[in-house]
């Protein structure tokens, strides 16, 4: 009897409360850096694109909702085209783990919705930002031991020339 | 028959039915902020529109009757519901000249008639639906509200032999010196938790028990039908909220304020405490239910009436 009415005391007193609700389009709630939100392709720190189309993140995508071509240009591979169905997409953020040159990453935005289905299918054009994202500074070409035009084998980052196996000398 | 009569039989149903649609957005906003959060606020000012987008929208729903249903008593068990709480109104009292039959001599009767005839809205609507979780919140309410009606009108008799009479104005008019609340206060705790059983309002509302039954006997309601029931519950907490005011808290008496504000403020207070007791307290367990309805409700109410008498007798012999 007394804690019934201990109950309706103290929940009379939630009327003096702060409310929790964050009232959404007039205020934005916060967003931490790592949210997994609207998915974008980043650039290099000097502009060129990051992806080098290995597959991997529409491998790992749960829900097939990545879909990319390869094509080669100036010695390196790009992605012809670069498709996201985001009407599939789960943002589950497995496309920018598997992606080993940082290309693909989760953004915190998901103010994305739209009224046609189709209008969700986004293009190469549509995902491309013109920075670096998450990792300012890091270049996949400048720290992988592949030669490209401009870069031979051994001048990478952090990289020492390649071993002479015909030479006796140390 | 009078003018202003007239004018309150016109009235009343459009305005207790007003009362109730709007209850439904009053209920959600205080459920809110008792909750810490806003709840609707979006149509209109503060969100007071919501029940009219509400009402639009049910009324476009489509309204099934399932194929395995009684259709007849289907139908019928929602009207009943409507019907029984609107026609309870007709002996409140709103003050001394608005009513439409406050001065009926039996007013106190005919509203526990009437409620009793509202059990068979849900009872008909659990059985009529044919489907099991109907059937078994049907079940409950009957089991629920016949035991708990039966000390709901043992709980009254003790105003009844204070005031000395069934009429709710000769009820409201003998508490000129004390509010009944005092010295009826067993009877006022037994009639709230009747009240609150026979409106089968949370925490008392396991013929609804939506955890365990869906949405109880109502499950296989639709559309304006649905609405109705849930029209008629809110109709229902206005209307044991205004007998609370009357057979308890004075009715439209009070100072300074007129008569009509007097008796909006009482029921207006009970009401809120009505969505408090949603707002705190869980569900009971059906067993736990009875048991507090027989054993501990029922006794309290029969001591009640005893104790009243008793008093009430040496008082006229002294």
């Amino acid at each position: 009897m007394l804690d019934t009415l201990r109950t309706l005391f103290l929940t009379a007193l939630h009327a003096f409360h702060r409310r929790a609700t964050v009232q959404y389009p007039e205020q934005k709630p916060y967003l931490p850096p790592r949210y997994r939100g609207r998915i974008i392709l980043s650039r290099d720190p000097d502009g060129a694109e990051r992806c080098v189309a290995c597959n991997l993140c529409a491998v790992a995508c749960p829900v097939d909702c990545i879909s990319l071509q390869k094509t080669e240009a100036d010695g390196r591979w790009y992605p012809e085209y670069f498709r996201i169905n985001f009407s599939r997409c789960i943002f589950c953020g497995f496309c920018e783990e598997a992606c080993p040159t940082y290309a693909i990453q989760l953004t915190p935005d998901f103010e994305m919705g739209e009224y046609a289905r189709p209008n969700l299918v986004y293009e190469k054009e549509d995902l491309l930002i013109s920075g670096s994202g998450k990792y300012p500074g890091y270049s996949f070409y400048h720290v992988a031991g592949i030669p490209v035009p401009g870069k031979a084998r051994g001048t990478s980052e952090r990289e020492r020339p390649p071993v002479d196996l015909h030479s006796l000398l140390p | 028959m009078t003018y202003p009569a007239l004018a309150t039989i016109i009235l009343m149903p459009p305005v207790v039915l007003g009362l109730a649609t709007v209850l439904t957005w009053v209920e959600r906003r205080l459920l809110g902020l008792w909750q810490d959060r806003y709840g609707p606020n979006r149509v209109g000012p503060g969100g007071m529109f919501q029940a009219v987008a509400d009402g639009t929208k049910i009324l476009f729903k489509q309204d099934w009757i399932p194929p395995f249903a009684d259709r007849a008593v289907f139908v019928l068990a929602p009207v009943i519901g409507m019907m029984t709480v609107l026609l309870s109104f007709a002996v409140i009292p709103v003050t001394m000249g608005v009513g439409i039959a406050g001065d009926m001599n039996v007013g106190l009767l005919f509203i526990l008639g009437m409620m009793g005839l509202g059990v068979y809205a849900v009872v008909l609507a659990g059985w009529a639906s044919n489907s099991k979780y109907a059937l078994l919140g049907g079940m409950r309410a009957a089991a629920q509200m016949v035991s708990y009606e039966a000390f709901m009108g043992l709980s009254l008799l003790g105003v009844v032999m204070m005031a000395g009479s069934f009429n709710l104005h000769d009820i409201v008019a003998a508490q000129a010196g004390l509010w009944f609340i005092i010295p009826q206060c067993l009877g006022f705790g037994v009639f709230m938790l009747a009240g609150i059983a026979q409106t089968h309002r949370l925490p008392f509302d396991l013929p609804e028990g939506e955890n365990e039954l869906g949405a109880g006997f109502h499950t296989e309601y639709s559309g304006m039908k649905f609405g109705m029931f849930f029209i008629a519950e809110y109709a229902g907490i206005v209307l044991v909220s205004s007998l609370v005011t009357t057979l308890y808290l004075g009715g439209w008496r009070g100072p300074f304020l007129p008569p009509a504000v007097w008796f909006a403020l009482k029921t207006g207070g009970m009401v809120v405490f009505f969505i408090l007791l949603r707002a705190a307290l869980p569900r009971p367990r059906y067993d736990r239910l009875m048991a507090l309805g027989w054993k501990v409700l029922l006794p309290l109410s029969l001591f009640n009436v005893m104790a009243t008498g008793t008093i009430l007798m040496l008082r006229a012999s002294l």
